[in-house]
């Protein structure tokens, strides 16, 4: 133990400086690349006294460094959240996107853009996190009842994941018909909420996602224990002393929100939160503490590498950042199917 | 000390155990028997309180076992139960720590550690310390468990309350164990039973193993208690007969007396 524990700081501390490494990349190349002294001057005039910004320096400081910290923000949400759900539901198949709750969300955040145009509903900055959070608990709570047999409680993974499909369905064509009487331009564009894409990043976003990611994060590290015991199985878990209907609903709880606030910004991204806690467990073992923590950093660098690759393959155009985490989380989906090591 | 009062447990209309008063003192090994649906586990975990009773209380020294904290009781209350899977990739010594979880807050600390490496010693499965649990046998894993239960229980020299029992519960734990290991568990828990502050009760199938180790027997059919006491109170060929459908044959050898089915 003393021995793996070791092992896996030393793996967090190597999966921290990759996620440098890799923001810094994010931050310099793009539809545009932006040089270290450019960077540099650009950080440097939001020191007072220093002169205005120049066009290149705003461009850099309003919209390319809160993509690249919205980015890093998101995919660790999105890796939180898997590691979150497999844990609680003892399946390394399971994942934010699978049962309902990005669609959810994004279905959310699309009904505030659309009726708050209409109606001039009054906007706080919490409005559009609440809708999407709204939209994530009915349609995650609806998959999770329609799962549910008559005869055992729980609800299988065949019946969850076939439910969570059509729930999706559901959910995807309501983004599409407010995507078509949408007048807000980004509300208006169904690959937005449906791919997703960080185009839209703001400060605001920034401020918004950093509060529900660290506080989601932090909350569910305290469980982080509970959630091991419940390896064993929830009869198991509860002769370890851990309630475990308190503990399902807090962890379902934090990841419905860490992944609805996500995706009220950038739209649903999938397979983040499946393929991240796998690594993470070939790489040092099952151990959620370190899962929890190991999936924010992994999260947030797969993400933005992916990022990077969709402001980078068809330059300055760019692709919607959904397709490319599809492209790589499917095939890695399949194969898990396949390997049918695990009790469906 | 142990006591059941008028406890009832059903599902929907239909009762599992009805009306079953019972006391189980520290320092002895209690068994109970029956056929299959006799209603022994649902007691097991009635009695360790995973399930709630309808009617009727489980004291533990006294105290309404269901007034107790989950966090609380589990520190001296551990069950071991039949074939568990884990569904992803844990170290043996992981899965044995989990016993301590109940003990420490954030990490384990010097006392757990060494407590852990006891109870695995004990159980002879250091040897697979870093083996990934799922690789395992099922008698492995049993040992495993097993290991992970007394660590839960292990005197760590830090409780207070000096009267306080602790209480251990076996649910079929000799299921896919073979002879020996069911010789040499049965063994290990008599050990462990004979401490003056444990209360130990366990279900098993096999007759003979429950003659051999037993203190006290409760044969338990369609949800009651049929009979209660020791072995050769028990264990007679009308009582076998009228419960498990079958002739008993009592064969003494070595001073011990088998018991062979026709």
């Amino acid at each position: 133990m003393t021995k793996r524990s070791g092992n896996r700081q030393a793996l967090l501390l190597v999966l921290a400086v990759v996620t440098l490494l890799v923001l810094a990349a994010s931050i310099r190349f793009g539809a545009i690349d932006f040089s270290i002294t450019q960077i540099t001057s650009s950080l440097g005039s939001l020191l007072p006294g220093h002169p205005e910004a120049t066009l290149d320096q705003r461009i850099f400081l309003e919209l390319r460094l809160p993509r690249a910290v919205l980015c890093l923000l998101v995919g660790a949400s999105l890796g939180v959240g898997g590691t979150l759900m497999q844990a609680l539901f003892r399946n390394p198949i399971v994942e934010p996107g699978l049962v309902g709750t990005s669609t959810g969300a994004a279905f959310g955040s699309a009904v505030f853009f659309v009726l708050g145009g209409v109606f001039h509903i009054g906007v706080s900055l919490w409005s559009l996190p609440i809708a999407a959070c709204a939209g994530g608990i009915i349609s995650t709570y609806l998959v999770f009842m329609l799962a549910r047999s008559r005869e055992d409680a729980r609800a299988s993974i065949v019946m969850l994941l076939l439910t969570g499909l059509a729930v999706n369905a559901l959910f995807t064509s309501g983004i599409g018909f407010l995507s078509y009487i949408a007048r807000d331009p980004q509300a208006r564009s169904i690959t937005f909420w449906t791919l997703g894409t960080l185009s839209g990043a703001s400060w605001k976003a920034v401020e918004i996602v950093t509060v529900s990611t660290a506080a989601g994060t932090l909350l569910a590290l305290r469980y982080a224990k509970q959630l091991n015991a419940l390896m064993i199985g929830e009869e198991e878990a509860t002769y370890l002393g851990v309630n475990v209907n308190r503990l399902k609903w807090i962890i379902l709880s934090v990841n419905v929100v860490i992944v609805a606030i996500a995706t009220a910004f950038t739209g649903v991204i999938s397979f983040v939160g499946l393929i991240v806690p796998h690594i993470l467990r070939i790489l040092g073992g099952a151990d959620n503490r370190f899962l929890i923590v190991g999936s924010a950093l992994t999260g947030a660098t797969l993400l933005t590498l992916a990022d990077l690759m969709a402001r980078l393959v068809i330059r300055p155009a760019e692709l919607p950042i959904g397709i490319l985490t599809s492209a790589v989380g499917v095939p890695v989906f399949i194969l898990l199917l396949r390997r049918r090591q695990y009790v469906f | 000390m142990l006591t059941a009062t008028n406890i009832s447990f059903r599902v929907g209309a239909k009762p599992l155990i009805s009306d079953i008063s019972i006391a189980f003192a520290a320092a002895k090994l209690h068994l109970i028997i029956g056929p299959n649906g006799a209603g022994k586990s649902t007691l097991v975990k009635v009695l360790a309180r995973f399930l709630h009773p309808q009617t009727g209380k489980v004291e533990y020294q006294g105290a309404d076992v269901h007034q107790a904290s989950e966090a609380e009781l589990a520190k001296r209350r551990a069950v071991l139960s039949q074939a568990i899977d884990v569904a992803f990739p844990l170290t043996v010594r992981e899965v044995v720590m989990m016993g301590r979880y109940p003990h420490f807050a954030g990490r384990p600390g010097p006392v757990d550690e060494s407590i852990v490496d006891q109870v695995m010693d004990h159980m002879d499965v250091t040897e697979f310390s870093q083996r990934d649990y799922q690789t395992l046998s099922g008698g492995e894993r049993q040992r495993v468990n097993f290991a992970r239960v007394l660590a839960q229980l292990w005197n760590d020299g830090q409780s207070k309350d000096l009267k306080a029992c602790r209480y251990l519960f076996l649910d079929e734990p000799l299921t896919f164990l073979d002879i020996r290991h069911q010789i040499d568990f049965m063994k290990k828990i008599r050990t462990f039973a004979d401490a003056p502050d444990i209360v130990t009760v366990g279900v098993v199938h096999d007759l003979n193993l429950a003659a051999q180790f037993a203190d006290h027997i409760v044969l338990l059919n369609e949800g009651k208690v049929v009979a209660n006491g020791t072995a050769s109170e028990v264990l007679t060929t009308e009582l076998i007969e009228k419960v498990f459908g079958v002739t008993p044959r009592f064969i003494a050898h070595d001073s011990r007396v088998h018991i062979v089915f026709n």
